[in-house]
């Protein structure tokens, strides 16, 4: 799955830093039929994790109400040098993962 | 009452007269000679000029615009050797942001090979399947709209300036003649919303001048980036008219129509509408 997750590369200790991720997904609600009046079965990325140096800073589940091509933005502190990873999956089983630097200076 | 005062051309001589007639009629054959040459909307104004300001807000943003997400794509496939070649696009043309710089302005073209107008996707599959000797891509695909997406990006707020010429006439006058001709069960021509009726109200939309200049676009719509090809599908699909294949002959004119008219507008690629 095509992502693109944006943090800022350095930051002081203790700022609030903005947090950015995008995932190419269809989020197929459930809803739709195809061309030949089959319904088109539900498919949307589920639940996403994002870990600061390993411990849980953001969790979202979604539904069939968000859009395809998921755009999610929050804030955290920096607070140590290290990695955001990010994890998803979606209802068709397909997993995803995606990890940033940070570097945290003072 | 002392009655109606006299017209007040009576009173001057009659070469006067004549010649208060003639200036309207030299004026009206003015006009006439005018309005047979092909027109451009005046001022060339954007579809982003028509549309809500939080899209334009996510157009501007380079990494909320979710055409990006092909962008990302786009650059990965530029690497990837793909085929029997096993050559990538890199392998010829290098860094993108450098050797396809405001190629996509001048798009579409005659291409010298067939001597046929070929649109900046064609390019791209000519290329793939010559050069590269891989698995044609199909009109559409995520990897289509994403290297062509790619490409035109590097000619972001280049103007668009194609020129018409000997080559290139023929199409151009055939893609003319398709914008003002009345078709499907509406009886609508395109020129009948986008060249009369620009920035009015159908529904809740505001009518824009339809310019390809920010192509392959982000529609809200379609929840996916889509080429020019699959506006023009769409419009036509709204008039009820028949939808012609992707990669018509047809709508390749259509194209280099349209590059004319929007000749001098900044490329937008990726563009968001609704």
């Amino acid at each position: 799955m095509n992502v693109r997750v944006q943090l800022p590369r350095t930051a002081k200790h203790g700022e609030v830093i903005e947090v950015r991720i995008a995932i190419q997904h269809p989020m197929e609600t459930g809803f739709r039929y195809d061309q030949m009046g089959k319904p088109i079965s539900k498919n949307v990325i589920n639940s996403l994790v994002c870990r600061y140096n390993g411990v849980e800073i953001f969790r979202a589940e979604m539904g069939s109400g968000i859009s395809a091509n998921p755009f999610l933005q929050f804030y955290t502190m920096a607070d140590a040098s290290g990695a955001l990873e990010f994890f998803w999956g979606d209802d068709a089983g397909d997993q995803g993962s995606e990890r940033a630097l940070i570097t945290v200076a003072g | 009452m002392s009655g109606f005062a006299r017209p007040a051309l009576c009173v001057f001589p009659a070469g006067v007269h004549l010649r208060l007639f003639a200036v309207p009629l030299l004026l009206a054959f003015a006009l006439a000679a005018f309005a047979a040459e092909p027109q451009r909307p005046f001022p060339s104004r954007s579809g982003s000029d028509f549309t809500s300001a939080d899209i334009r807000a996510l157009q501007a943003d380079d990494f909320a615009n979710p055409g990006m997400l092909w962008i990302t794509r786009g650059e990965k496939l530029w690497q990837e050797p793909a085929g029997d070649s096993r050559l990538s696009c890199a392998s010829c043309h290098g860094d993108a942001k450098s050797s396809m710089r405001g190629v996509a302005t001048r798009y579409p073209l005659i291409d010298p090979a067939t001597a046929r107008l070929i649109n900046l996707e064609g390019r791209i599959l000519q290329c793939r399947e010559r050069r590269q000797q891989a698995t044609a891509l199909t009109y559409e695909s995520d990897d289509l709209l994403a290297l062509t997406a790619l490409v035109a990006m590097q000619s972001r707020g280049m103007p668009v300036g194609v020129t018409i010429d000997w080559q290139n006439r023929r199409n151009f006058e055939a893609g003319r003649a398709m914008y003002s001709r009345r078709v499907g069960q509406m009886n609508l021509a395109c020129a009948h919303c986008h060249e009369a009726n620009w920035g009015k109200r159908v529904g809740a939309e505001i009518i824009s001048q339809g310019h390809g200049n920010a192509y392959p676009l982000y529609r809200l719509e379609w929840q996916t980036l889509g080429s020019l090809q699959r506006r023009f599908r769409s419009c036509l699909s709204g008039v009820r008219a028949e939808m012609l294949p992707y990669g018509a002959p047809d709508y390749h004119d259509l194209e280099l129509y349209l590059a004319w008219r929007a000749n001098g507008l900044p490329v937008e690629t990726p563009g968001v509408r609704r």
